[in-house]
């Protein structure tokens, strides 16, 4: 913790290139814990002193077991958590102090295509947009231009978001991402749930995403498989602790192994399947 | 200055999209709409007709005046209900849904966030408490109000819901902290509210300790003024002893509102109460 604070101190001279700097980044939720009594807490570390960076149009991928911190990252970069120590900048810009900057080049698809399900895809998207300043005017071509993209069918726009199937939701929800030009797109595990089919045209379009715009891409994914095809770097995230941070090929030879996936238990020590948390307590995140 | 222009644009375009969000969401749950309107229809009647039951059983009474007096406190009542549950619903619903965490990570400011769910709520909750108004005074009793001054009404309810609003964005908070029970919480405002301010008695009935409250309660005024307009047909400048504390409140409700609903947005988000999952 204290270190932490230090790490803070020593302020971080912003390159240019660089999209994503998080230094020491920590978060720890309080829990309840009936085992101390009626008012007993505890605390679980989610995030254990994270530091890496990403370069402007740069794609990493995050993998890590159930419960290592994925989803923890992605809100903390989208300003949705406030940090326990450590900072991270987007673009130079402080996600506690200026979130109002980050807010503008941040957005995020996660595992859940979290829409008004009685609510058609172009009406999701419209008030969305709003939020981030875009007119009925400009959203008028580009709405329908967005959904075209992404693969999302022209007759079904007015349908409500209910009867849609969740690899169509989960197209709708990349297309309100870009909607808003986003210079740092945050995907938490996008293709998760989603059918063999539905999950290569999700992974098509990321890699088009990358080749057609500038955009930074932090992509944490279950699916090994996909984070090598996708990420230039693959980091692991392990109990809340970034193991390492490099291209596939070299965690690879690191640990000798001749997949990613045998590379990733060798470094994780433990089976993919296992769950680690040793919580009874669940209920508190419901 | 170019940038601050641009930055309110983008502001004013935001709290539209709040409108236009809460103006799909009627759209299809309207039918929903209709059946809840029957039952504050229904549940008015039963108080305006408490004034016809009491002369019916030997009270001696103005039977007109007091069931305008009553059919005033249930149309407050109802509108009341539909601003806060606007804005309650501001946080519960999209945790529900599970897109707070995108309303919340957009460069929207939260004051125009809440504003535009404020404008949503006044103007819908107006034309229910419209419809509301006229069905019971003229459909169902033919209440004889001639001097009523409907726009100095209008004035002094629109003034009032400033207030409202204020209270309603404190209130909205709450399902922030607590996410299953928060909501129901609005009711117990609401209530609490109102029964302070005279609903459907003068203040003067009440305990000392309660017209305490009432004196900064804007519902008190919000009902004196209405009913100063609508029985006697008082105009605006007749009013001014309810428009001035009206619009102190007013002043006070909001900033504060707005910093409720932040230190409240803060919490959530040390510890973790936006997610639903993932
Ligand atoms: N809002 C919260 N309240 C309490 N604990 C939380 C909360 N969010 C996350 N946690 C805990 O923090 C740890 C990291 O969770 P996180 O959701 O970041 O993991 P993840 O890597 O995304 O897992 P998954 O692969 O299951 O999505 C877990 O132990 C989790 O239980
Ligand atoms: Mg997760």
């Amino acid at each position: 913790m204290i270190d932490t604070q230090e790490a803070v101190m020593e302020a971080v001279p912003v390159r240019k290139d660089v999209a994503v700097e998080v230094r020491e980044l920590r978060k720890e939720f309080v829990l309840r814990d009936r085992k101390k009594g009626r008012f007993g807490k505890r605390t679980r570390v989610a995030l254990d002193g994270v530091t890496f960076s990403m370069e402007r149009g740069e794609t990493v991928a995050i993998l890590g077991q159930n419960g290592s911190g994925k989803s923890t990252l992605v809100r903390l970069l989208s300003t949705l958590l406030l940090p326990d120590g450590g900072s991270a900048r987007i673009l130079g810009h402080d996600v506690v102090a200026e979130h109002r900057a980050v807010r503008r080049v941040v957005n995020r698809v996660s595992v859940e295509a979290s829409f008004f399900k009685k609510m058609s895809a172009s009406e999701n998207l419209s008030y969305a947009a709003r939020y981030y300043g875009m007119t009925s005017k400009q959203t008028r071509e580009k709405i329908p231009a967005i959904l075209g993209r992404v693969g999302f069918p022209h007759d079904r726009r007015d349908e409500p978001m209910e009867n849609l199937s969740r690899g169509m939701q989960q197209k709708v929800a990349l297309a309100r991402a870009l909607l808003t030009s986003p210079v740092v797109l945050l995907l938490d595990e996008p293709t998760t749930g989603l059918d063999p089919r539905s999950k290569l045209e999700v992974q098509d379009f990321i890699r088009e995403i990358r080749t057609s715009h500038d955009s930074t891409i932090l992509l944490c994914t279950h699916d090994l498989g996909e984070a090598e095809i996708l990420a230039e770097r693959v980091g692991i995230l392990d109990r809340g602790r970034l193991l390492l941070l490099e291209p596939a090929d070299e965690i690879k030879q690191r640990y000798g192994a001749s997949t990613l996936e045998e590379a990733f238990f060798a470094a994780t020590g433990r089976e993919f399947e296992a769950e680690l948390d040793e919580d009874d307590d669940r209920e508190v995140m419901a | 200055m170019k940038a601050l222009m641009g930055t309110m644009r983008a502001e004013l375009v935001g709290a539209g999209g709040v409108v236009e969000r809460n103006a799909y969401l009627t759209k299809r749950y309207i039918w929903w709409d209709v059946a809840w309107f029957v039952w504050t229809v229904a549940n008015t009647l039963t108080i305006v007709f408490i004034a016809k039951g009491i002369e019916a059983t030997g009270g001696s009474l103005d039977v007109n005046a007091t069931m305008t007096t009553l059919l005033i406190g249930a149309v407050v009542w109802a509108y009341l209900g539909i601003l806060f549950e606007f804005l309650m619903e501001t946080v519960a619903w999209e945790r529900w849904e599970g897109t707070i965490e995108y309303t919340f990570m957009a460069p929207l400011s939260r004051a125009m966030h809440l504003a535009g769910q404020g404008i949503f709520a006044i103007l819908y909750g107006l034309l229910r408490a419209t419809f509301l108004f006229i069905i019971c005074a003229f459909v169902f009793f033919d209440l004889v109000i001639p001097d009523a001054n409907y726009v100095a009404a209008l004035v002094v309810l629109m003034v009032a819901s400033v207030s409202f609003i204020g209270i309603g964005m404190m209130m909205s908070v709450l399902p922030l902290i607590s996410p299953e029970k928060g909501t129901q919480l609005g009711f117990v405002a609401q209530g609490t509210l109102l029964v302070v301010s005279g609903v459907y008695y003068p203040v003067e009935v009440l305990p000392g300790w309660m017209q305490a409250i009432a004196t900064i309660s804007p519902a008190t005024y919000a009902l004196d003024g209405i009913r100063e307009a609508i029985l006697e047909g008082q105009g605006l400048t007749a009013m001014w002893d309810e428009l001035w504390p009206l619009i102190i409140i007013g002043v006070v409700s909001i900033p504060l509102g707005l910093w409720v609903f932040s230190r409240g947005e803060q919490y959530a988000k040390k510890h973790g109460k936006l997610k639903r999952s993932g």
